[in-house]
């Protein structure tokens, strides 16, 4: 009996009336935990009772507390008939568990009905008394933090990064059992929920398990998500990043001052190698599915699309001896303890991070992105995970299934297992032996499933992969010779034997590495990066008509639409790229989702231009028919209107970078295959093709042959994206590259849309014109909605598409506005472009003694500067200096919470509600970020069978979306919290039958809920307390 | 391709003020999006109609949403659904209660009960006010007037409580339910001259003078209903008129004051008596629900039209209101004068008011 779980209920507001004779409520509340359920008494004739409870105490095991969430149900006492539902609250323990977070949960609740919404309120106080358990076979992992941010969180510091952790658990879904066709919506909603609850919880605990064999105490990047997978069953899973977090309870670590190389030191992560006790717990072996018809696997990686038969031989003819080093280490560290590569196959390890920033030093190379898809039938989900479950005396209400007996032994893991070990093999292929900004996600339409993983293929530091590090092998860290700000550009597969045509150069950087001419990646643009003018939002949008089909030939006829679409996405972005005249995609996400008979792809990403890339090449337009004079006009004048836009997008976004001759730079790299050419022709046998050679100079340009029709309207369709308005920018990565001085303001939003596709015969071609029609208005409506904020930028973009019926599409995007200070933000680019150049010549000269470094394994301890020089981006990102902010900090924190906390909960007779920020990014502007409160993770259904009174589908969804940001807030601020940040919306499921006046909605959203201090409140405070310390010193004196 | 479901929710709820204005007259979405079309939108922002469509259908919906918070204001600051900042609520709550002065002018004093709900059409059709805004203008009156017509205390401070109005608006709702409980006659051709503001003035001086709240603070404090007894007592005043010495010595009393000071001495002279039986009569027949209706009917005709037929000037007005209460002091048969000032302060200010073309 490890815990004691604690509730009061105090009292109740707004309760809707439910005794119509008297306009009031008799309401009472039944507090339940696992299988305890307390009651308070009736509080009569009131919609604002008073109950103010005795202390309701739950003896449980930390494991309970950690799988099971508090339930707390609002009714109305009936004398005569049975007591009325007014609604439920589900509280997240979780936060209370670790030392850390949060130490009560204290507040206002709104009371939730899945059929009518929020109905008032409800005031709980929760505390936890842990018992310490020592026992070693414990199935709770109570005490591993958890983070949806996918960076190092701020105010900890990485001491080792384990690596990837993955755990899923299926159950079948309440929605589609029997008992369904007789209970009322409501119920079945509620135990859907509560089921949900309960799984995401097991899951966290089973992940909170794998960390702590790892060592570890904390996931960060945690990314949890659902697949409802209908008949077959629900399917909850989650990935993360293993690490061990230090609390920085000194700030004084940051001061420039302390470049000391043990504290420095102290700073930079481990990444440790995984244990075997990472894998996932199920020990089938995987077999594969190409021996099922059924299923086809489709590998296609960006940017390459000619990945057959492609061995970890390549990787091993490395020309370098520096590349080959830091592969071989890598691969040591990152993939087995001891063990042999055979070994590592068979226990499928994965060096995965999904991190998408990461600690200074730990990313050396960039490889590119790499990504797999397959596409499975579903069948009955049969998961040894059940029989852990009942292995385990925890045989909750869960499992019912009789299908136990199937010999078919495919499961969900074993799907991904297979992915995974898809997306390594990719990364070898590109000299990579980790990917890092990893991420899974499935798109299900009936029984047909798509699986998709993608991460952007890395090399890591290998002094911080090497096993049993010990101080003083640390201090050989050889970060200090890769240049800063274009290291992670240079290419790290051999050159010699590249596993896909590309067009490399020496880095306009540092001149001493090759670089690619474009580089597509799914992180955030590392903070030491040089970039040029600023970024922007790209997208890449598709859609493909599909016969509706069954089972096999459904699922066949998927497999093969998907490399073509593939393929199509990566020429429009790649066309897009060039149209703004940059070279390099950060944050790159391709949604692939399914429908009854389409397919769409929805890629998004950030574009900016390195300086350490070649300048892009322009677009050619090449015709198909030479002889026609009026077509060969129509040609030119697409051509001028081509070139117009690119100046024009040069301009908009502040692309001028510093001319370089060409001898510094050198004759790219001899190669028949080296100039990619873009050909539509898939149609044609590709020998029809004439080979032409447009490239203007030495640099490479874009070829986009006219053939027909369809390539016209593609051309076309480049075009009519329109740029922002003036004064706003987008971007879908967590900072606008070229902005650094933002302001407070921050607006974060959800805008949905659904729109009917009209006519029955729909071609590609109107179907890609109706899509990308959809998303550009809709985000000319979000620049309309949010123009009062200009000068602002749009961050984290986040699109999502679905096809929830016949001829319908669904957009949901997530983002968030932070407005910017103009003025200073044009000062500090200037800056930081001249400290960039300086910068650059200072590695060229370190770069001098690099081949002779390399040979030593040794390397002296290096000199300093590169390490102050990350401090001083970061902090100069943040627009004060390190030292002055540390300084305040230090003086303010002790104070600071105190004061804080006082605010965040103010007497009840107060009449604002206490302001909750939320942002899908993982800081606040113009605030410090004091404690991390824990995870919020939640999920909700809502449903109607009023569809029309409660204002139609927009009415329904947008009243939805208003109440599950308020449940979130109202969770945080329970917490003591100010703040959500890393908010993702993960799923937003929305189903309607108007006929039938019904509508039903999912919703499931999580984020780490934060303390927050403004930094000028941090200063306030500290000169409040220095005039506080002088008052309580001075009656001390008086007195003596 | 039809849009069917098409929203904008925002972690802070976007209040745009042009569009909440266009709601709050009433105006269906369509119209909405036609006038700020007009107002040049589109060519500043370079937005498309369509895009002006979308955001004016969110703002309504979030309008929509809201009104059931502001039908009672303190659940629009205490409830968790929309993060709105403080000062956006109170502008919210302002401008949703704020009426039209046409329209205020038509039902002030009226029953606000169905019946007068069914005249809103015309109403609309009159002062040109869509019916929608009408209704909203008339159940807020309605509702203002539930929730404190049974309530004790400052009838201003009970608005301002339960509805957080600002200081201005709550005491012109404490006028309208004033009115409303009183049944004043605003509507008669005679008093069409007057304004919303003149109404409202004398409501605020009747209710400080003439309620029961006026005399005693503390138990039984209500300012919606007249003080019983003190217009029972009122009849006392008839004795003014009614004997002839008195009033003699009255219009002497007021002459010898003013003469040679009064740019109309001579007409204020031979009107003295009939003038003064106006003022003492409509006290003396206050008793009477109806006649306590007319008051302002039988003020203006009694006082503000024979003055005015004889081209007082305001000025004039003072004067004489001044002297005529004043020189009632040196009346030695009358003892009623902490009534006659209860009554003539009030009354002398409500004229003065009322006293313009």
């Amino acid at each position: 009996m490890p815990g004691k779980l604690k509730v009061k209920i105090v009292a109740g507001r707004h309760l809707p009336v439910m005794d119509r004779a008297s306009d009031l409520t008799d309401a009472f509340v039944e507090v339940k935990f696992g299988n305890t359920t307390f009651k308070t008494d009736v509080y009569l004739k009131s919609l604002n009772p008073q109950w103010n409870s005795e202390w309701f105490k739950f003896e449980v095991d930390d494991e309970d507390l950690q799988d099971e969430p508090l339930q707390i149900t609002v009714l109305d006492h009936d004398t005569y008939s049975a007591n009325d539902a007014i609604g439920k609250v589900y509280i997240d323990i979780d936060p209370l568990l670790y030392s850390e977070a949060a130490t009560v949960i204290s507040g206002w609740f709104p009371i939730y009905d899945t059929i009518h919404g929020i109905r008032g309120e409800i005031n709980v106080v929760v505390k936890v008394d842990l018992f310490n358990d020592l026992n070693r076979f414990r199935q709770s992992s109570c005490g591993v933090k958890f983070f949806c941010t996918t960076s190092i969180p701020k105010c900890y510091r990485a001491v080792v990064i384990h690596g990837f952790v993955e755990e899923l658990v299926v159950n079948e879904d309440p929605e589609y059992q029997w008992i369904d066709r007789i209970r009322t919506p409501r119920a079945s909603n509620e135990a859907r929920q509560r089921l949900i609850s309960l799984m995401s919880g097991e899951l966290q605990r089973k992940i909170g398990l794998k960390v702590l064999e790892m060592r570890g105490n904390a996931v960060v990047g945690y990314l949890q998500c659902f697949d409802l997978e209908g008949e077959s069953g629900l399917v909850v899973r989650a990935i993360g990043t293993a690490c061990t977090l230090d609390k920085l309870s000194s700030p004084a670590a940051f001061l420039p001052a302390c470049n000391s190389p043990s504290k420095e030191m102290k700073e930079s992560p481990l990444v440790h190698p995984p244990s075997h006790g990472c894998r996932s717990t199920h020990n089938s072996p995987i077999h594969t599915a190409t021996g099922s018809r059924l299923t086809q696997n489709f590998s296609v990686s960006v940017p390459t699309l000619i990945y057959t038969g492609m061995g970890s031989g390549s990787a091993g003819k490395e020309g370098g001896p520096f590349k080959a080093l830091l592969r071989q280490q890598t691969q040591a560290a990152l993939e087995q303890r001891g063990g042999s590569p055979h070994r590592f196959c068979r226990r499928r390890e994965f060096p995965f991070l999904t991190l998408t920033a990461f600690p200074p030093g730990l990313l050396v190379h960039v490889g590119g992105v790499v990504s797999a898809r397959s596409v499975k039938l579903l069948d009955r989900i049969h998961n040894p995970a059940f029989v852990g479950i009942m292995g385990n005396t925890r045989s909750y209400k869960l499992l019912d299934w009789n299908s136990f007996n199937s010999d078919e032994p495919e499961t969900r893991d074993a799907w991904w297992a297979e992915i995974r070990q898809e997306i390594k093999s990719h990364a070898k292929a590109l000299g990579c032996h980790a990917v890092v900004g990893y991420s899974e996600s499935t798109s299900i339409c009936e029984e047909v499933c798509i699986l998709s993983a993608s991460g952007t293929a890395a090399v890591l530091n290998p002094r911080f992969l090497q096993e049993g590090t010990v101080e003083g092998s640390l201090e050989q860290r050889i970060e200090e010779n890769l240049p800063v700000g274009c290291g992670f550009c240079h290419i790290p597969y051999d050159e010699l034997n590249m596993p896909f045509p590309a067009h490399l150069t020496y880095c306009y950087n540092c001149r001493k590495q090759k670089v690619p001419d474009v580089l597509f990646t799914t992180i955030d643009l590392p903070t030491d990066a040089v970039v040029v003018g600023k970024g922007c939002l790209i997208q890449a949008r598709l859609c493909r008509l599909k016969k509706k089909a069954q089972a096999e030939a459904n699922a066949t006829a998927i497999s093969n639409l998907l490399p073509f679409m593939e393929y199509e996405v990566h020429t429009q972005l790649m066309n897009k790229l060039k149209l703004k005249g940059m070279n390099a995609l950060f944050g790159l996400r391709i949604q692939i989702t399914v429908g009854e008979n389409m397919l769409m792809g929805l890629a998004s990403a950030t574009g900016v231009y390195l300086a350490a890339l070649p300048t892009p090449g322009g677009i050619q337009i090449a015709g198909k028919t030479p002889n026609d004079g009026s077509y060969e006009q129509h040609i030119s004048h697409m051509q001028k209107r081509i070139n117009d836009t690119i100046a024009k997008n040069k301009e908009l976004y502040e692309i001028n970078p510093p001319e370089v001759s060409e001898e510094i730079i050198g004759s790219p790299i001899p190669e028949p295959r080296q100039r990619s050419r873009l050909l539509r022709s898939q149609s044609e046998s590709s020998d029809e093709v004439t080979e032409l050679d447009l490239s203007h100079g030495k640099k490479d340009a874009f070829v986009l042959e006219i053939d027909d029709t369809d390539a016209m309207e593609d051309v076309h369709s480049l075009l009519t994206d329109v740029p922002p308005p003036s004064g706003f920018y987008s971007c879908n990565t967590e900072i606008m590259p070229g902005i650094n001085n933002w302001t407070s303001e921050i607006q974060m939003f959800t805008s949905v849309r659904v729109v009917r596709l009209s006519s029955l015969n729909l071609t590609n071609q109107a179907l890609n014109k109706n899509f990308n029609g959809l998303c550009e208005n809709l985000l000319k409506s979000l620049y309309f909605k949010l123009r009062s904020m200009t000068p602002c930028c749009l961050c984290h973009v986040n699109f999502t598409v679905s096809l929830p019926e016949d001829e319908l599409i669904q957009v949901t995007v997530t983002a968030v506005a932070i407005t910017f200070d103009k003025n200073q933000a044009l000062q500090t680019t200037k800056a930081h472009a001249e400290k960039t150049l300086q910068r650059a010549s200072t590695d060229n000269d370190e770069l001098l003694q690099f081949p002779l470094e390399l040979c030593s394994d040794s390397l002296p301890a290096p000199a300093f500067p590169a390490t102050k020089e990350h401090l001083e981006s970061a902090s100069s990102n943040s627009g004060t200096p390190a030292a002055q902010r540390a300084v305040t900090v230090e003086k303010a924190s002790p104070m600071g919470d105190g004061n804080f906390r006082n605010r965040s909960a103010p007497p009840c007779a107060s009449s604002t509600v206490g302001v909750v920020k939320m942002t899908p990014l993982s800081f606040i502007p113009g605030a410090k970020i004091t404690k991390y409160l824990g995870i919020i993770n939640m999920f909700f259904i809502r449903e109607t069978t009023s569809l029309r009174e409660e204002g139609g589908v927009s009415g329904f969804l947008h009243a939805f979306i208003a109440e599950v940001f308020a449940m979130v807030r109202a969770h945080v601020a329970a917490l003591g919290g100010n703040a959500v940040v890393s908010y993702i919306m993960k799923q937003c499921v929305f189903m309607e039958n108007p006929s039938k006046n019904q509508a039903q909605c999912l919703i499931n959203v999580s984020g780490d809920a934060v303390v927050f201090v403004r930094e000028s409140d941090l200063e306030a405070m500290s000169t409040q307390q220095s005039a506080v310390n002088c008052q309580t010193s001075c009656p001390g004196e008086v007195t003596t | 391709m039809t849009s069917e479901l098409d929203i904008f929710v925002g972690n802070t709820t976007l209040i745009d003020e042009d569009v909440y204005r266009l709601w709050l007259d009433g105006y269906s979405v369509n119209d909405a999006v036609a006038l700020r079309v007009r107002s040049g939108i589109l060519e500043q922002t370079g937005a498309t109609a369509g895009v002006l469509q979308s955001d004016t259908m969110d703002h309504y919906r979030t309008f929509h949403m809201l009104e059931r918070l502001l039908h009672a204001p303190p659940k629009l600051l205490h409830q968790l659904i929309f993060q709105i900042p403080p000062s956006r609520q109170a502008l919210l709550i302002e401008r949703y209660y704020t009426f039209d002065e046409a329209f205020v002018r038509e039902v002030l004093g009226k029953k606000l009960s169905k019946g007068t709900k069914k005249d809103l059409d015309d109403i609309s059709a009159k002062t040109g006010i869509t019916l929608k805004s009408c209704r909203r203008q008339f159940d807020n009156f309605k509702r203002v007037f539930k929730v404190v017509e049974e309530m004790r205390g400052s009838l201003v401070d009970n608005i301002q409580q339960h509805f957080l109005l600002s200081d201005r608006l709550a005491r012109d709702y404490a006028a309208i339910v004033f009115f409303a409980n009183n049944r004043f006659e605003t509507g008669k051709k005679k008093l069409q001259y007057l304004s919303f503001g003149d109404f409202a003035f004398c409501a605020e001086l009747m209710i400080q003078n003439w309620t029961l709240g006026a005399v005693d603070s503390q138990m039984d404090d209500m300012d919606v209903d007249l003080d019983k007894e003190f217009l029972q007592d009122l009849k006392e005043l008839k004795v003014l008129v009614a004997d002839k010495d008195l009033l003699d010595l009255h219009k002497s009393l007021v002459c010898a004051a003013l003469r040679g000071k009064l740019g109309v001495f001579s007409e204020m002279e031979t009107n003295f008596k009939n003038l003064s039986r106006g003022l003492v009569n409509v006290a003396a027949k206050l008793t009477h629900n109806k006649d306590v209706r007319d008051l302002f009917v039988d003020l203006v005709e009694k006082f503000v039209e024979p003055c005015r037929s004889d081209h007082w000037t305001l000025n004039d007005v003072r004067l004489f209101l001044n002297q005529y209460s004043a020189s009632v002091h040196s009346l030695d048969g009358f003892r009623h004068q902490t009534l006659w000032d209860r009554y003539m302060g009030t009354l002398r200010g409500c004229l003065l008011r009322l006293y313009h073309d």
